[in-house]
């Protein structure tokens, strides 16, 4: 790999296994100190290898930069060594020296351990998400901000408070215990999901950057996969889930970054093997006995990766949106059941159910109409599309409806 | 909103249907509450088994198990829902949806459920 | 561990009036009874009173007043028990306060949807 790849591609993979080990190091209250060091560590391997050419073992390179670092850090703040020391004394009884344990084992746990600091409930989803990127997918303030279309500045500020907020609750850096477990870990499944939606749903333009905050998402969960505790099979569930949507990528854009919908997409660009992994892992999680909603949602994706229109297909889809809907009410899944019950029934039956939903100001819900009454009604059918126009806020949902109703 | 039970009573607990039926009533059932749910009008709710039902009573100040639920009571419970609604009106309108009424001499009962701190 | 559904039932027509002072002590009875359950981590729903009234839907859209056309004693109200087996369900049951009442409660095996 050449050295301009290089440093960005060290960047992602390492920044946060050094964040996370010196956060566990220094404690949460000193989380900002972890990541300023780390981001230091890579300042200086820019400036260095720029000269020097690139080290024999760039990662232990870094690892070294990144622990002298540290030290030179305890050196200058007396007060943040005072209050540090006790706990560095533990980890390295010999010398005075700090020593970073970067073995597998502990840049694991550390992630682990950090996943479930940054998923804490105490701060709000999308500060949660924020943070996750920056601590445990190393993603820069920018790159953040472009992937929630939104400024650097109410990125850092966003981050800001979540840390404030991890430092007035003492978050402690471990492994929630058994009993906590499960309740913690579907925070952290709220958080991976939202952080997979972010990049399968973004509109931002860089393609490239919304598929990393998938695979990141998928990074993430399969760590909790290998680890024994958090195993469990709604774990397995959601990336299972993941997969099959992931599976998708190729299909649905097109050069302009323009979305081709699931209809028109060509299957032979699917991938077949992030199917079977997705099948792999569905399987994984039929192993318990509670049916979480990422069971559900994993089902109906996996039916989407079947592109012929059987009827076994939409009654399993339309079998597990009734579920879904048990287990949680959203408007979305409100307006794809009804989708499948036209499948299933007929687009007349499934006017009447649509009606009852009553979503008058979500523009799915006219598109969802308009696409009923398409072939019964062709007014109505022009009606609810142009209501949908109306309502839709993204260039790529105007777009699709434009079509539609050049289609009519 | 408020709350209310629709209570799914079968004329006959004790007859047996055959495996495609069950599966043919279960999935109406589910297409049933799926439209409830798609409405965000669901609660929750539950089937009930018809099989080792017992009633517990006190009578002449002994209590008393007796086995099945169909003794004094013709009608046997099969399950109830709970759902949101703005009158009972409409309560019973998501109860005339219900497959359970396919079954001649079955029937629905729609109750509003109590406020917890007994404002009605 | 296994649901159960508590059915309480009791004939409305035949209630005596309670004074608010014997209201009181019969609503604490219930209190007590359903502490008692979930301190044992046996209460899987506390479930629900039921008003006194409602209404009936047969086949054919055949709808009736009240729900004690024909059964004597009507349904008062729910709770969902966990319990390993039918008998200790039973067990549970034999504590509730509404036997004391004139009342029953039928004892159910929860199928989950």
């Amino acid at each position: 790999m050449e050295q301009q790849e290089l440093i960005p591609h060290l960047f992602r993979t390492e920044f946060r296994k050094i964040t996370s080990v010196l956060c566990k190091l220094f404690g949460i209250e000193h989380i900002e100190v972890a990541e300023d060091i780390a981001s230091e560590t890579f300042l200086t391997a820019v400036e260095s290898w720029t000269y020097k050419g690139l080290p024999e073992n760039p990662t232990a390179w870094l690892y070294q930069v990144a622990k002298n670092k540290a030290n030179n850090y305890l050196l200058r703040n007396k007060l943040f060594a005072e209050k540090i020391k006790p706990q560095l004394k533990r980890s390295s009884a010999r010398s005075e020296e700090l020593e970073l344990d970067m073995s597998n084992k502990n840049i694991t746990d550390s992630q682990l351990q950090m996943l479930f600091v940054t998923c804490h409930p105490s701060i709000p989803a999308e500060a949660q998400v924020g943070l996750a990127l920056r601590i445990l997918c190393g993603f820069g303030i920018d790159e953040i901000a472009t992937a929630f279309l939104t400024n650097k500045e109410t990125i850092n500020k966003r981050l800001f408070r979540a840390r404030e907020k991890l430092r007035i609750e003492k978050v402690s850096i471990e492994m929630p215990d058994e009993a906590e477990i499960h309740q913690r870990l579907e925070t952290v499944l709220t958080t991976l999901y939202l952080l997979f939606s972010e990049g399968y749903y973004s509109e931002s333009k860089d393609s490239i950057l919304r598929k990393d905050l998938c695979f990141e998402a998928m990074r993430l969960a399969y760590l909790l996969i290998e680890n024994e505790p958090t195993n469990t099979p709604s774990v397995n569930a959601l990336l299972s889930l993941f997969c099959f949507h992931a599976s998708r990528f190729e299909a649905r854009k097109v050069e302009n970054g323009e979305m081709i919908l699931y209809e028109d997409q060509d299957e032979s660009l699917w991938n077949k093997e992030l199917i079977e992994k997705g099948m792999y892992f569905l399987n994984m999680a039929s192993q318990g006995k509670r049916i979480t909603k990422y069971h559900l949602e994993a089902g109906i994706a996996y039916w989407h990766t079947q592109k012929a229109d059987t009827s076994e297909k939409w009654e399993n889809i339309l079998s597990l949106y009734n579920q879904l809907l048990m287990l949680e009410y959203s408007p979305i899944a409100a307006l794809n059941r009804t989708f499948a019950l036209s499948k299933v029934k007929s687009k007349a039956e499934a006017i009447k159910e649509a009606e009852k939903l009553q979503l008058n100001n979500n523009h799915y819900y006219f598109t969802l109409l308009g696409e009923l009454y398409t072939g019964i009604d062709a007014n109505k059918a022009r009606m609810n599309l142009e209501q949908a126009l109306s309502l839709a806020k993204t260039k790529t949902d105007k777009q699709t409806l434009q079509r539609k109703l050049e289609k009519l | 909103m408020e709350e209310f039970m629709l209570i799914l009573r079968h004329q006959d607990g004790s007859k047996i249907a055959s495996p495609e039926q069950m599966q043919v009533w279960m999935k109406q059932t589910m297409d049933w509450i799926g439209s409830i749910a798609a409405q965000n009008k669901y609660v929750g709710g539950n089937g009930l088994l018809f099989n080792g039902a017992n009633v517990v009573t006190r009578k002449k100040d002994k209590i008393t198990v007796i086995n099945g639920p169909f003794g004094d009571i013709k009608e046997t419970l099969g399950g109830y829902m709970i759902v949101k609604a703005d009158s009972i009106e409409e309560a019973i309108e998501f109860a005339k949806g219900s497959p359970v009424l396919q079954g001649e001499g079955n029937s629905v009962e729609v109750r509003q459920i109590a406020h917890r701190d007994g404002t009605r | 561990m296994k649901d159960f559904l508590l059915v309480f039932r009791m004939d409305y027509s035949n209630m005596p009036v309670a004074t608010p002072e014997q209201a009181q002590a019969m609503t604490k009875r219930w209190m007590d009874w359903i502490a008692g359950i979930s301190t044992q981590g046996k209460l899987a729903d506390r479930g629900n009173r039921l008003e006194n009234t409602g209404k009936v839907i047969r086949p054919n859209n055949v709808i009736t007043n009240g729900p004690f056309t024909e059964i004597k004693e009507s349904l008062g109200g729910y709770s969902i028990i966990k319990a390993d087996s039918y008998d200790a369900a039973m067990e549970i049951a034999k504590g509730c306060p509404v036997l004391s009442v004139g009342g029953n409660v039928e004892v159910r095996e929860v199928s989950k949807l």
